[in-house]
């Protein structure tokens, strides 16, 4: 019987109602009286010298308060990078200077160049097209491995090349590797393209800076997943503001996918001119700017090789990867490649030998960060393709060459410095082949085949390192900020709660799924207890949401906070029934004593904390509010087996997926629909990377994927219905709830079985056998491979 | 220029300038900022809106277009006590939504589906929606809401 509230039951969103009637409060419906009206003329050359820039037209149109120029931004610091990558050779990785607006050079599309701040938008946007900018067009760096010949271009004239750092790991491997995969029976070779990505949530970034003279105050509205990060980057590193004087709002976000992580130029400039100008600055991102403004995603070039033995055991990966970075450092641009995804790259196996390599490059396009999965997608894409290429050549089962070399046996140390706490890889594969009906698929393959279609299955395994992450380790890894997270319990005088987080829910639920939580310790109705999120003013200071951790970090600290809470409301139930403290339990929303009638209520309790009056005053204060700062002991491990089934038109190219099936292993639950709804929507997100969505640059540097008509998102009648299952729980060992990250899941573990499953197709046919065909694979691709 | 039209049932007029698109007008003339921007080339559909009866993406026409029309946004569809509407109730039912941003175009293009076409397959509800991008609950959620909605069982692939 499924439970009707706290943990394990599929509550229903409180959130949604606001959403539903159109009464939520989103950055872009923040007006505050007397605000301006940024807009920000962009580079449309990808790479350029700016000779100077020619405002004096525009400063007389009207409505124009003040154009802002690069030159105004020369005394601010440099929108920085949060994490420092070591390379191979033990050197720092080189890090350009990224400015507010650029200033003597353009290098991207898309780059800010002027802010026009006028009393209205249309009129900001009228006068900075009466803008003029001097600049020589330079040859543009977009190719990666053209980027790092010794004839190219640089991206930064400061910096020695576009190399920022050539990352080895575990360097010490290296030889080892080497030998392995010189004496392995077999040895399988892929190159492949992770294709770059838009990240794409359907709210664009918006940011509205407020300034109050009188108070030395600054506060900023922003779109984002991590209010204190903000603050802390933009106060501490860009503008200068101490922490008091700074505040960081993030009301509803509509969706973040990892690109709203990131401090951005506008968010500095909105927060800098609002002083500037004594007046609250506002700026809402049009979808064209989005295309050229947020952080990409992924675009990485592969080479991996795997080695086997003449058992078809697995005993060497080593890998060589091109990763982008686009022409700046984003926040986690540089850990994204490397920690994010070397870690990742024994997947579900008991590989011996694993070597990464991994080459980060700037090029003359809009800076590459973290995207829903974030360097797991990449990994688990290329280990999986290989695989299924191996089984091929070896003409051996998929699924039994991963069964075989499944990992088994836990605790599990990996050779890439990640240590597995729990897993059951034989069960969620076994669920999966429940519920995605093998058995039956010949029979559905006959039926395509009748129709002249073709058929494919496709399978593949996950795992991936979620819950980011344990600060003593991240921090000897190059992480420049702890990793933590926070959360208070207020208890009120009548019982109701208010909680505090550090996390942020901009889609995930977080306002239903964590009071679950505090009703199931405590026993008394979710609707009692509220979660405040997405103010710096009012939160203690979390590092937000992304990597999957909200629960497992955040949660915890929630759990550890309500735990000292509950343990001083046992102290004062003891004092109002004069008992033991350890006599105490509390069970449905009511303190008794072990073997006795006497009992009192939570709200009892609750009252006597803030009126005092018979109370154990000279033991402990008055009051019920506790603060718990939770980091994690280790990363979880979230797994899963997941397949694919299309039907191919081989006259066209067309693939028609006709099912998606996820077993998933998350640990403990929740709240499950809640769960469902974030495999759904992380499989989609794997459908559009595997099947349409593809950033694309010409040669000089324009995006030429730069509308809702030019880059193809998912639309409901691209995907079918899915069928996912988490059943299998293998609860994590490190956290108070056992539970896994599931944010990311979807979008890590689902784009290698849909192209297995177009392989498989293309492969069961009397035609050319393809090896390989690089996403997205559209019709055209498909088509072309085939002939 | 002067624009009067009704606006879930209210009379409501303002001057604009002529280039003022509804969905401007809606959000910031009249501050009704459930119906939300989510593109800039009319494809996302988180700002569509019934102009008199109809599905309009209010991106795509100017507020002087809708001079004397009868318009409806996500703030109108609920009872005036707050009650929330067949469509509405099934997306929080099923979990129609994440985010929430492309919500209100959602239910505003389903609640157009459901008047002319009562019970629509699941191939029809997924051609209706075209025009409406979510990048959070793949869509699979949304569905089942509509279908609910319309009084049909679930597919038996969707039950999960």
């Amino acid at each position: 019987m499924p439970k009707d509230s706290g943990i394990g039951a599929s509550s229903k969103r409180r959130e949604d109602v606001r959403f539903l009637t159109g009464t939520g409060n989103y950055t872009d419906d923040i007006n505050i009286y007397g605000q301006l009206h940024v807009h920000f003329l962009r580079a449309d050359v990808a790479h350029a010298v700016l000779n100077g820039v020619d405002t004096s037209a525009a400063e007389g149109m009207p409505g124009v308060q003040r154009i802002f120029t690069g030159a105004d931004f020369e005394a601010v610091g440099s929108i920085p990078c949060g994490w420092l990558i070591t390379d191979r050779h033990g050197d720092p990785m080189q890090e350009p200077r990224h400015p507010v607006l650029a200033h003597g050079k353009i290098r991207h599309v898309g780059e800010p160049i002027c802010a026009v701040v006028a009393d209205t938008l249309a009129q900001a946007r009228d006068a900075a097209e009466a803008i003029v900018l001097d600049y020589d067009a330079l040859p543009a760096v977009i190719d990666m491995k053209d980027a790092i010949g010794a004839d190219a271009p640089k991206v930064h004239d400061d910096l020695t090349g576009n190399l920022c750092y050539d990352w080895g790991f575990v360097e010490e491997n290296r030889q080892a590797v080497d030998d392995a995969i010189k004496g392995a029976a077999h040895v399988t070779t892929l190159e492949l393209v992770n294709n770059r990505l838009i990240a794409n949530p359907m709210e664009p970034r918006v940011a509205v800076g407020e300034y109050n003279r009188a108070d030395d105050f600054h506060t900023l509205h922003t779109t984002s997943q991590n209010p204190h990060v903000i603050r802390l980057l933009m106060g501490a590193f860009v503008l200068g503001i101490p922490e008091h004087k700074l505040r960081v709002v993030a009301p509803d976000v509509g969706g973040g996918f990892g690109t709203k992580i990131f401090h951005y130029q506008e968010e500095a400039f909105v927060t800098f001119a609002a002083k500037a100008l004594n007046r609250p600055v506002k700026w809402t991102s049009t979808r064209s700017e989005a295309f050229m403004s947020d952080a990409h995603g992924r675009d990485h070039v592969t080479k991996i090789e795997l080695a086997l033995d003449a058992e078809n055991n697995f005993v060497a990966v080593r890998t060589e990867t091109y990763a982008n970075m686009g022409a700046y450092l984003s926040t986690f641009a540089s850990c994204t490649p490397t920690w994010l995804h070397g870690t990742l790259m024994a997947g579900n196996y008991k590989t011996p030998h694993i070597y990464v390599n991994v080459k980060a490059v700037f090029t003359n396009t809009v800076p590459v960060d973290a995207y829903r999965g974030a360097g797991r997608p990449e990994a688990t894409f290329q280990l999986e393709r290989v695989i299924d290429m191996a089984a091929h050549e070896l003409g051996v089962d998929p699924i039994a060459l991963r069964r075989q070399n499944f990992i088994t046996e836990f605790p599990y140390a990996t050779p890439v410095a990640v240590e597995y706490d729990t897993g059951d890889y034989h069960a969620t594969m076994d669920k999966l082949i429940d519920i995605a009906d093998f058995a039956g698929f010949d029979a559905r393959r006959a039926e395509s085949e009748a129709k002249g279609k073709l058929r494919g299955l496709g399978v593949n395994c996950y795992i991936e390192a979620c819950g980011i992450a344990p600060s003593n380790l991240v921090g000897q890894l190059g992480a420049r900020a702890g990793l933590y997270d926070a959360a208070t319990v207020r208890v009120n005088a009548t019982g109701s709660i208010s909680v505090m987080v550090g996390a942020h829910s901009h889609g995930q639920g977080h306002e239903t799924s964590f009071p679950q939580v505090i009703s199931e310790m405590i026993g008394i109705p979710e609707d009692q207890i509220d979660i405040v999120h997405g103010d710096t003013s009012k939160i203690p200071f979390g590092m937000g949401t992304y990597g999957s951790r909200s629960l497992a970090v955040c949660g915890s600290a929630m759990v550890r906070a309500a735990e000292k809470v509950i343990n001083k409301a046992k102290k004062i139930a003891a004092h109002l029934m004069e008992a033991s403290e350890g006599d105490i339990e509390l069970k449905d929303g009511r303190f008794s004593v072990a073997g006795t009638d006497k009992s009192v209520a939570w709200g009892d309790v609750t009252l006597a904390a803030y009126v005092p009056h018979n109370y154990p005053l000279t033991d402990i204060e008055p009051g019920l509010e506790e603060t718990a700062f939770y980091d994690p002991a280790n990363f979880t491990y979230p797994s899963g087996a997941y397949s694919c089934e299309v039907e191919l038109d081989p006259e066209t190219g067309h693939v028609k997926i006709e099912r998606f099936c996820a077993a998933d292993d998350f640990g403990n639950i929740i709240n499950p629909m809640i769960v469902s709804g974030q495999v759904h929507g992380g499989i989609a997100q794997g459908i559009g990377q595997a099947m349409m969505e593809g950033c694309a640059y010409d040669s000089d540097g324009q995006l030429l994927s730069a509308s809702y008509m030019d880059y193809a998102m998912p639309r409901a009648g691209d995907v079918p219905f899915y069928t996912v299952d988490h059943s299998c729980q293998t609860p994590c060992t490190h956290n108070p709830l056992g539970v896994k990250g599931c944010g990311e899941a979807g979008a890590i573990g689902s784009p290698p079985s849909l192209v297995n499953a177009v392989l498989d197709a293309i492969n069961s046919g009397p035609g050319k056998k393809v090896a390989h065909i690089n996403m997205p694979l559209t019709p055209s691709r498909v088509w072309a491979a085939m002939q | 220029m002067k624009v009067s039209m009704e606006v879930n049932g209210r009379a409501v007029s303002g001057d604009i300038e002529g280039r003022t698109l509804l969905v401007d007008f809606l959000r910031e003339g009249l501050h009704l900022t459930g119906t939300h921007v989510g593109c800039d080339t009319s494809q996302c559909g988180a700002c569509t809106v019934h102009v008199d009866g109809a599905q309009v993406k209010a991106c795509t026409i100017f507020a002087a277009e809708a001079e004397g029309a009868k318009i409806t946004t996500i703030e109108g569809v609920a009872a005036p006590d707050g009650t929330l509407s067949t469509v509405q109730q099934a997306f929080q039912d099923y979990h129609g939504l994440q985010c929430g941003f492309c919500t209100p175009g959602m239910v505003m293009a389903a609640t157009s589906l459901l008047k002319d076409n009562p019970k629509p397959t699941e191939a029809e509800i997924r051609h209706h929606l075209d025009g409406n991008i979510c990048r959070c609950t793949g869509y699979h959620n949304i569905i089942k809401a509509i279908m609910a909605a319309s009084g049909q069982e679930m597919p038996a692939l969707a039950a999960e």
